[in-house]
């Protein structure tokens, strides 16, 4: 078996575009206006306190991708009133890492996958336990 | 008239995996769709916290039992580019000739579920007749049927001899004739018509903004398929994507019916080919950085995304699957049609429940 | 208005052509030469290094060095193959059959001679000579 060849490793990273909750809509907005089409969304749990959301786009087979650094605290602002085709990856990163979406068209509200018993989220290192508004 | 809401599956006859749709009615007309998930879950992309990366083919493997060749392929893929290694020449082009025969046995089984799907049962024997052979060339090369297990990161396991070329070529012109048998069947015959044509209408603009992928997305005139992105060994050959522009039920099967003889050709131009040479390289260090991958599944594009902090276990993977994609459309596909027509315009995207959920 | 499917065609050959099946527990197909059945561990050969159960992704096996015994889950086995490739004796083999249906769960469990440490062996010759 042959050596894998190795040149100089360099740790490859992900061209992404910064945005802010602020800015994320008008940003989703224009994308859409050039016709790019949804992939999907990716949500990277970072540390106690924050995730990655990334947003993916494709154009011609070309890529996108918006990140936007979330608190777990604070709900995210829904793009799915924009594209609906991400009512259901915002459901499942409800489910999974416990962020809230604000104004998601169509709202499992935890329980697309998670049964009603599970409290936890079970995608984070650091769980966010779930309860009800008071 | 009243509204009624009548649930549609978990368990429905025409549906091999349980999903479970809410249907509001009126007379026989369906006015909404609301898709529930759920029964299937188990997680996977969570494993990759206490299996190492190369264990995890084994587990991605096992995310779709029909597709899985091509998800070990975009998992090595994509890692593979993250590590800088070079995948040498012979062992792209065995990916490629496996994950093609893959597409053709998915879409044949597809096409026979959906003749099953509107009561053509002679036609779904017929298919999943033509079918076994490919299933055989998997074993034959393989050592499994299904769940082939052939990639390694660096490579492929599993070599082909001269012998078995010459056999799998005899096989796939049987394959192929006996397909072409049938295609009159398939495309022109009254049954299939008149339960296909026009149900499901899905427009260019609404599959575009939906995020549709695969026969889907090509099925309602949008020539886009991630084999143009030119992974393994698609750039050294030809092919172009298949497109209809009708965007129902019969379109999309149509688009299938096409790329089953693609891929037929595709495997063929891949074995005379097959360029001579090591199968696999070793590959060292672990992976570090973030890094995506997309490749062309039967159902459509597959996404993966990776990061990596290091050591041998991946920080987080996410997969994306082609029916996640497609949900949303078969959301906006069935307000309009009648109840009847719900199983095949359901079947239509060809749903495979526990690659979505994972 | 009667119409001839093409269908009908397909039919008319397929009363003419032999079956495609097989009376299946009278008549059983050869399997391939490459199928992957049922996990077999050579024991004679085997030096318990435990490569197997490292390189297995579903973790199906157990090795115990000391009392040279080799233990094999098939329940949990996903025929993948790659401990009959990693090991370094090459005495694991699929054999080319499946195990038959049972009712309960059964191990695979093998006993063979634990290889002797070194320290061990020497003093044994030890004991020989003197």
């Amino acid at each position: 078996m042959a050596e894998a060849k190795t040149t100089e490793k360099k740790i490859p990273v992900l061209a992404t575009q910064a945005v802010e909750n602020d800015n994320l809509k008008a940003e989703i907005r224009r994308l859409k206006s050039e016709g790019y089409r949804l992939v999907t969304l990716t949500c990277v749990d970072l540390d106690e306190e924050h995730v990655d959301l990334l947003y993916s786009f494709d154009k011609d087979l070309e890529m996108v991708h918006l990140r936007m650094q979330q608190p777990k605290s604070t709900p995210a602002p829904s793009i799915s009133d924009i594209l609906f085709g991400a009512f259901l990856v915002e459901n499942e990163i409800q489910d999974q890492f416990g962020i809230c979406f604000d104004g998601l068209v169509l709202n499992f509200e935890n329980y697309l996958y998670l049964e009603e018993e599970v409290a936890r989220t079970p995608f984070c290192k650091y769980s966010v336990i779930r309860k009800d508004a008071q | 008239m009243a509204k009624t809401i009548i649930p549609f599956g978990p368990q429905h006859p025409v549906l091999p995996e349980p999903i479970h749709l809410s249907l509001t009615v009126e007379d026989e007309i369906v006015t909404q769709a609301v898709p529930a998930l759920g029964y299937v879950h188990r997680g996977l992309e969570k494993l990759c916290d206490i299996r190492d990366y190369h264990h995890m083919i084994q587990v991605v493997e096992r995310v779709c039992g029909i597709c899985s060749k091509i998800h070990a392929m975009c998992y090595c893929h994509g890692l593979e580019e993250m590590m800088q290694v070079e995948v040498p020449p012979r062992a792209k082009y065995l990916r490629t000739i496996w994950s093609e025969l893959h597409r053709v046995h998915s879409h044949l089984l597809w096409l026979g579920l959906f003749a099953d799907g509107f009561g053509f049962e002679a036609l779904f024997y017929q298919l999943w007749k033509i079918r076994e052979r490919v299933m055989d060339i998997n074993e034959a090369t393989t050592g499994n049927r299904v769940i082939v297990s052939v990639n390694v990161m660096g490579g492929v396991r599993k070599d082909l001899s001269l012998e078995q070329i010459r056999w799998i070529l005899s096989e796939l012109e049987l394959v192929e004739s006996e397909l072409k048998a049938l295609e009159s069947t398939i495309l022109d015959d009254y049954t299939v018509k008149e339960r296909t044509v026009g149900k499901g209408m899905l427009t260019k603009e609404q599959a575009y903004d939906l995020g549709a992928a695969g026969p889907t997305l090509r099925g309602s005139g949008i020539a886009q398929d991630c084999r143009q992105l030119n992974y393994a060994a698609f750039s050294d050959l030809e092919f172009e994507p298949v497109v209809e522009y009708d965007g129902d039920s019969y379109a999309r099967s149509k688009v299938r019916y096409r790329e089953t003889l693609q891929s037929i050709d595709l495997v063929r131009q891949a074995l005379h080919k097959l360029p001579d040479g090591e199968i696999n390289v070793k590959v060292k260090g672990n992976p570090e950085g973030e890094g995506v991958a997309r490749v062309e599944q039967p159902r459509g594009e597959l996404f993966y995304y990776f990061k990596g902090n290091g050591t041998k276990h991946l920080e987080r993977l996410r997969i994306r699957t082609p029916t996640f994609a497609n949900i949303p459309p078969l959301a906006a596909m069935l307000p309009g049609i009648e109840l009847a027509d719900v199983p095949v315009v359901v079947l239509s995207i060809d749903p495979c429940i526990s690659c979505t959920e994972r | 208005m009667f119409k001839i499917t093409p269908m009908t065609k397909n039919i008319l050959k397929n009363l003419i052509t032999k079956k495609s099946t097989r009376p299946y527990p009278f008549v059983i197909r050869e399997p391939f030469e490459e199928s992957r059945g049922e996990l077999y561990n050579d024991i004679d050969n085997c030096i318990f290094c435990s490569t197997c159960a490292r390189k297995c992704p579903s973790q199906c096996i157990t090795v115990d060095k000391e009392k040279g015994i080799w233990t094999c889950d098939p329940f949990v086995c996903v025929f993948c193959g790659t401990c009959m490739e990693a090991c370094p004796t090459h005495c694991l083999h699929h054999k080319r059959t499946w195990r038959p249906v049972s009712g309960q769960r059964e191990m695979i469990e093998m006993q063979g001679t634990p290889p002797k440490s070194k320290k061990k062996a020497a003093a044994k010759k030890e004991e020989a000579s003197g």
